[in-house]
């Protein structure tokens, strides 16, 4: 089969979570789904509008993929707009996962920004499933206002049920808000882990993924313990149209999971 | 390697064409040497010859009767190998049809050392990783490659300095070397699909003569390449020049219009276009050729990670001589100049690397 034909896949459910943001459960039409790893992506077509790279959070009970989609652009307004039932193309999974074996009995840190708490699901509902195979969890989120904080009802399990430090921050606070307000990287402040033998996940806009990197290597933890998921123009997936270059890197095929030893470097040429 | 001789390419041609294979060779088109389905010797482009140097390309008039006495022209095989536009897939009512991949046989008559090594790295791209292209495949293996061994370089030439020519010694059926005095072509047997055509066509045995003489012309053309680079530790060197002010200073020249990476024969950047039908009911995607100059290629929500025309010139340098070999392990360049030639405001990339490194 030719690398950019997708499958026809049916979608399942569909649930709003807050302002412009949709979840999705998409199950092939025929056949069953391939298996994937935290941290890894599908290429989703809206039929006749386009194909947009979306990573994947988790596998719904149908046994289809979870998918989280903020409508931004004319692709991701379409998938956002489709209705139990509808069909659409995915190929996939593809891309680098989070190194979750690497993490077993060491402290974790998750920062996630903004929608970038969506790659990270798979992530956290592994350290929720196995907490015993961990040091001290801490998940920091932090979003731009109150209403768009995605999985609210999930961050409230993680801390209530399965002992995760879960704090969470935000830009802009509305009236009713009655938590933290400012950055993220505010938030390493206030979580407990031992640096020297901390990995750490991070995933949101460049500038969040960086900050955040850099402060928790300023604290001890080494650059390659920590994980971030890098996104580019993303128009193949399988490192045949150029769009995502990072300098040497596709990062279709070489990330988007990049340790900050890998991306550091490469993150701070402007432009590149 | 087998070796003859034959007079006219003629036999060869109608050889061909009686097998199947549209024959596609050089003509005379828009003032320049173009690719195009040829039926008989008569269409090559006998004494013509071009000027190649930066921003300029001018047909000559050679006074001889040479068919191949020009250098690169702007048609590499890459329209023939990645066609420009290539249907992907049809969708409706919920199921996915994917394009069949068309596959012509054709005998591209005429390929250049150069372009040669570029089909090489178009393989590695395509065939050569994860997730390879069978349609691509499809393509090649339908393709009979003949070569000819480059008499006379371009001004914008610098395919030694790249180690790819002039000339040919791997990847064709058959390599053709022109002779004069009498007018005549050697012939190198690269396949056995080219060693059953050349058995098929009247020829007579090289002699030690014909051999020289052919060793001869490859030897005097790369003497005369219009330009040269160090290529020695390119890669890291290059690596290590993001920060150069010659970006900037490039880019003041750089109109961003695309045309180095659509002559490019290696420059394989693609997007898709996506289209409907009246009713919305039937959705047909199309790859088609894009270029890393253009402002949407690097869009990220909603901006674009290389808004400056430094940073795109930067990235499409760089990518060639550069990061290429981290992705494919080899090099993005060949050394055709063509990017040389036909760039508008006339960019060198010889000149522009040896003041950036």
């Amino acid at each position: 089969m030719h690398p950019m034909t997708p499958a026809p896949y049916r979608v399942r459910s569909r649930r709003p979570d807050r302002a412009d943001t949709v979840t999705l459960a998409l199950r092939p039409v025929a056949g069953p789904c391939p298996p994937f790893l935290p941290g890894q992506f599908t290429m989703i077509y809206a039929p006749g509008v386009g194909e947009i790279a979306v990573s994947i959070s988790g596998r719904a009970r149908s046994g289809g993929y979870v998918q989280t989609i903020r409508a931004v652009g004319a692709v991701s307004g379409a998938l956002c707009r489709t209705r139990p039932g509808d069909v659409v193309g995915v190929r996939g999974p593809y891309g680098t996962a989070w190194d979750l074996p690497s993490a077993e009995g060491l402290d974790v840190v998750v920062a996630a920004g903004g929608l970038g708490l969506a790659p990270l699901r798979p992530v956290i509902r592994e350290l929720a499933a196995h907490g015993s195979r961990y040091g001290r969890i801490s998940l920091i989120v932090g979003t731009r206002t109150p209403a768009t904080l995605i999985y609210p009802g999930e961050l409230a399990r993680w801390r209530d049920r399965h002992g995760i430090d879960v704090q969470v921050t935000v830009d802009h606070p509305d009236l009713a808000w009655k938590g933290r307000v400012g950055l993220v990287t505010r938030l390493i402040d206030r979580i407990v882990f031992e640096p020297r033998r901390t990995f750490a996940f991070v995933c949101g806009p460049e500038v969040m993924m960086q900050a955040s990197a850099a402060e928790l290597v300023r604290r001890g933890v080494a650059a390659g313990r920590v994980m971030l998921s890098v996104e580019r123009n993303m128009k193949c997936g399988v490192g045949r149209c150029g769009h995502c270059q990072l300098g040497p890197l596709l990062t279709c095929l070489d990330g988007p999971v990049l340790s900050y030893e890998r991306a550091a470097g490469l993150l701070a040429v402007r432009e590149l | 390697m087998n070796t003859v001789v034959t007079e006219s390419l003629e036999p060869l041609i109608a050889e061909l064409r009686s097998r199947g294979f549209t024959v596609v060779g050089p003509t005379t088109r828009d003032g320049a040497i173009r690719f195009a389905e040829i039926s008989c010797s008569a269409q090559l482009p006998a004494g013509r010859g071009d000027e190649q140097r930066p921003g300029r390309y001018r047909l000559t008039e050679r006074h001889d009767d040479l068919v191949f006495g020009f250098a690169a022209s702007p048609d590499s095989a890459k329209r023939y190998t990645q066609p420009p536009r290539q249907p992907l897939l049809r969708m409706r009512e919920g199921t996915v049809e994917e394009a069949e991949a068309q596959a012509p046989r054709i005998a591209l008559l005429g390929v250049r050392a150069c372009d040669l090594a570029a089909i090489a790295v178009q393989d590695r791209v395509f065939l050569g990783g994860r997730h390879p292209d069978p349609a691509y495949r499809k393509r090649r293996e339908a393709m009979l490659l003949i070569a000819v061994n480059c008499a006379v370089p371009g001004g914008t030439c610098f395919c030694v300095s790249m180690g790819t020519g002039p000339k040919a010694t791997t990847g064709f059926d058959l390599a053709l070397t022109e002779l004069s005095d009498p007018h005549r072509f050697l012939i190198e047997t690269g396949s056995g699909r080219g060693a059953e055509i050349v058995t098929a066509i009247s020829h007579r045995p090289a002699t030690g003569d014909d051999v020289v003489a052919a060793e001869e012309v490859s030897r005097v053309a790369a003497t005369r390449m219009g330009r040269q680079v160090d290529t020695d530790g390119i890669q890291e060197r290059l690596a290590g020049a993001h920060d150069s002010p010659r970006w900037a200073e490039v880019a003041s020249r750089c109109l961003a219009c695309t045309n180095c990476t659509m002559v490019c024969p290696t420059c394989f950047c693609t997007t898709v276009e996506d289209a409907t039908d009246f009713t919305g009911g039937v959705a047909e995607r199309t790859e088609v050729w894009d270029s890393c100059f253009t402002l949407d290629f690097s869009e990220v929500g909603g901006s674009s990670v290389r808004g400056s025309g430094s940073a795109r010139y930067r990235q499409w340098l760089t990518h060639k001589f550069s990061t290429w070999f981290d992705q494919f392990g080899m090099s993005g360049c060949v050394g055709c100049g063509r990017c040389i030639t036909w760039c508008p405001t006339g960019i060198d990339v010889t000149e522009e690397l040896g003041c950036i490194l």
